[in-house]
This record gives C-alpha cells, structure tokens and sequence, in this order.
C-alpha cells in the first residue's frame, strides 16, 4: 500500500526562499538548495518550488536553482510557476525536475496540459488548481470555482468538472489549493478534497491551511487526500516532519519512515 | 566505466547525478561500442514498452544489450522501464522484448474487489524482499522506495523474483536472474535507500 506523501512547498522568488527560514540558523538562510537538502534529511517525501520571480531573468534563475537542488536531493522534486509552453516544461525537466506543475497557464490553455502528456507522459504533468467556495450555482455545480492568478481571477468553472477535465487532457496528478483555507492554519478543504479525490483516477494532492498535525490526520483519512502540500507548518520549525510522521503513525496512517543507513 | 543507456527517453540525467553524488564515474550513449566495453550497464527511464523498443531496435542497442550485457555476464541494472525491457514481452503496446529474463510485464486492475485502483501507481511503497541479493546488501527489509508504474513484471520462474510488493495485489517490484537485476522502483528518487541499492550495483562483482 502506498504511503501518504507529505511535501513541503518553498515559494522562491528570484533565487531565494521567501519565507520558512526561521530555522535555519545558518548562512544558508533562504537559499532553496539548503532548503531542500533539510527537507530532503528530514524525510520530506517529495518537494513543490513555485517560482514566484516577477521578472524577465526568471526562468534562467529557477533554472539554475533547479540544476543545483537536483543534484542534492534523491527524492521527486516538482517545479510550477509561470510556466505556460512545452518548452518551459522541457527547461524545467531537463533541469532535473520530475514533475512539472501548470496552473493558470492550463486555465489559459488547456491543450497544454494534453501535448505536455504526449511530450513527457503523464506522470510529469501536475494539475494545478486553485479554488473558492462560491455556494451553489447553476454553473457551479459543487459550490466551488476555479480562480487563476493568485486567486484574484474568477473563471466561472467548476472546480470538479475542471478536475475532470484536466485529467481529460492527460493531468497525472492533481493539487488542490484551497483559497479560503490557504493562511488559516485551520486544516484543508475537506469537502472539495474528497469530492475530487473519490472521483478522478490520478492522485489528490491537498493544498492550503494546514496548522496542526490533526489537520494532515484529516485530510488523509476523511478527504481522501493521496499527499499533501505543506508550507508554514514546517517552515517555522513547530511541527518537524519526524514529529508529523510519528503522529500520522500512531494514528494509523500509513506514512514512510525514514531509512537510517 | 559505468554506461547508462541513451534510448532517447526521460530520467537519465538523474540517475547519472546519483551515480556522480555516490562518486561513480558514469557516461550516457548510445554508442554500442561504449555500452559493450562498459564494465557495468544500467537502462533506466520513463516511458512506454513499445517506444523504448522501437528505439533500441532503431539505434541497434537490443542486440548489444542481449549479446555484449547480458549474454556477456557483465553487471546489467534495468529500472523502471527497463524492467519490462528485459522480459520477453509487454502488454503495454503488444511490444516484443529482449527476452533476457522470461516473463512478461501486465497492467494493473482497474479495481480490486470493487475498490477502484488509481493507475498509474504514484509514490513511496514498501518492498519486501523475498530472495538474498547483493543488491540488498545493507537495506533493511521492507524499506520504501517511490513507484511509478502501470504495469509490473510476471516472471515465468519463481526464482527470478527477489521482491515483492503490494498495489491492490502482490506483485513482483524485482528481478534477477545471474548478472542482471532490474527494480520496478526509481533508485535514482527513493532517497538513501534507493542510493544504497545503486551503489551496491556498482560495487557488485560476480
């Protein structure tokens, strides 16, 4: 049986970590590379980058973070942010990114979701979405729609049938980032989570609003999540990984523990 | 030298960077002379059974890899794809394999006992090893090591399975049978225990 992943997301804007260095009580504060190999030694099961770089030199800045993160880490990392063609995704894959993430670029676009599955095979490419709790309306059917550029554009589209569709196109994975949870530190959407999760045939990464340990408890067990984002909770050092693992454990959640060698 | 066979697929830079971090000097080609005077061989990557295929057979690996590798008993490491590769068949493509370890590889279940499987399988498993191999040399039984696959091996003798693992069903996630091994896991992305493994290819002398 598969172990529920926990992945910690690092938000990296022009080559540098902008948050959850609080930590790290060393020179290499905010540099992603060290970021990741502390992840990585803390028994992370997988990583998300998100480029957030506003600016023309980005892709050849997170391209070098990328390289240099690939050579210290021997676990899946994946990389999102801005990309929007097959040949960002290339960039990004070849840079030694296992996964490539598309957001609102895949809203913009859906295609690019179906020719980066051609290109690369599904298991590289992760949907992305980001979503709000609207209440029920005629065209949004589950009460929840599908928002584009960190949240500030609607799309009038469901949020499930968007789902769907992205796995359509050829989505091997999907992420779920809850708008309204996201900041909170009171758990993951669970409702969305699971109505996802129990309806499309690829894994269900829960996104947004973890605080305590309960909250990946949860997310797993009554939402059906397959793996879940993490960010602030570990990033200032109050739930380490070993300790989320040693709870979800003794919870009975099946969770990867660590190898010594 | 440690040759990483180039079929034009993904996933061979970062097994070549697991090899360079554990201070193994490796090279990716497609040359077959490389390949057949290379004191270790290792085909690696994502991809389907019948492309990778095609592309062997257009680049006139399959031969060398039968004849040069295995047939030739040099140290022959098969991950993921390269599992199927080394069977005699696959279902993925009806693909035609090189027969080097007798089996084939089947897709998983959409379903078991009513419960839907999500395929491909996408994460950390646990792996049991159910034969001594050098290759575990060091690994404690029952380690996790990270998955992506559709389809799992089938072997037609029992001894050439050395571990097992459980997606819906059992399933065979290792072969080996004289100088060849292959892992239906990414050793190159299962962390330290998938490090361990690569390293005692490397290290492993017949």
């Amino acid at each position: 049986m598969l172990a529920k992943r926990i992945i910690p997301c690092l938000d990296v804007r022009a080559g540098k970590v902008t948050k959850g260095v609080q930590f790290l009580k060393n020179a290499d504060i905010g540099d992603p590379v060290a970021m990741a190999r502390y992840y990585y030694e803390q028994g992370a099961d997988e990583l998300v980058f998100y480029d957030i770089t506003a600016s023309n030199e980005r892709r050849s800045i997170m391209l070098d973070v990328v390289a240099a993160v690939a050579r210290e880490i021997f676990i899946p990392f994946s990389v999102g942010g801005g990309l929007r063609t097959l040949e960002d995704m290339r960039a990004v894959l070849l840079a030694g990114a296992e996964k490539v993430s598309i957001d609102s670029g895949a809203v913009r676009n859906p295609q690019i979701i179906a020719e980066g599955a051609r290109a690369f095979g599904s298991q590289c490419i992760v949907l992305s979405m980001q979503v709000k709790r609207t209440g029920i309306r005629p065209n949004l059917k589950t009460g929840y729609e599908v928002v584009i550029d960190g949240g500030r554009v609607p799309t009038g589209r469901d949020a499930l049938e968007w789902a769907r569709e992205g796995v359509r196109l050829g989505a091997g994975e999907l992420v779920i980032n809850s708008i309204d949870q996201d900041g909170t530190y009171k758990g993951y959407e669970l409702l969305l989570t699971q109505l996802i999760s129990d309806r499309v045939s690829v894994p269900v990464v829960a996104s947004g609003g973890a605080g305590e340990p309960e909250h990946l408890r949860e997310v797993f067990t009554a939402a059906h999540a397959d793996a879940a984002i993490v960010a602030s909770i570990v990033h200032y050092g109050e739930h380490p990984i070993p300790e989320l693992k040693r709870y979800l454990a003794d919870a009975g959640v099946e969770v990867r523990d660590k190898v010594q060698l | 030298m440690i040759a990483i066979v180039d079929y034009r697929a993904g996933n061979l830079t970062s097994v070549k960077r697991a090899l360079e971090h554990l201070g193994h000097e490796c090279e990716i080609t497609d040359r077959a002379e490389r390949i057949a005077s290379a004191s270790r061989v290792i085909l690696p990557g994502v991809g389907a059974a019948g492309a990778t295929m095609e592309n062997l057979r257009a680049l006139g690996l399959d031969e060398v890899l039968k004849r040069d590798v295995a047939a030739a008993g040099k140290p022959f490491l098969g991950i993921c794809i390269g599992i199927q590769v080394l069977l005699d068949r696959s279902d993925e493509n009806a693909a035609e394999c090189l027969g080097v370890i007798h089996g084939h590889a089947a897709r998983y279940p959409e379903a078991v006992d009513g419960c839907a499987l999500k395929v491909p399988q996408i994460g950390w498993n646990r792996v049991r090893q159910t034969q001594a191999h050098p290759i575990f040399a060091g690994v404690p039984d029952n380690s996790w090591f990270y998955f992506v696959n559709s389809y799992y091996p089938i072997v037609d003798d029992p001894k050439n399975a050395i571990a097992v693992s459980d997606y819906g069903i059992q399933f065979v996630a290792a072969i080996a049978k004289s100088n060849v091994i292959a892992t239906q896991f990414h050793l190159e992305k299962s962390g330290a225990a998938g490090l361990k493994l690569l390293d005692n290819f490397c290290r492993w002398n017949l």
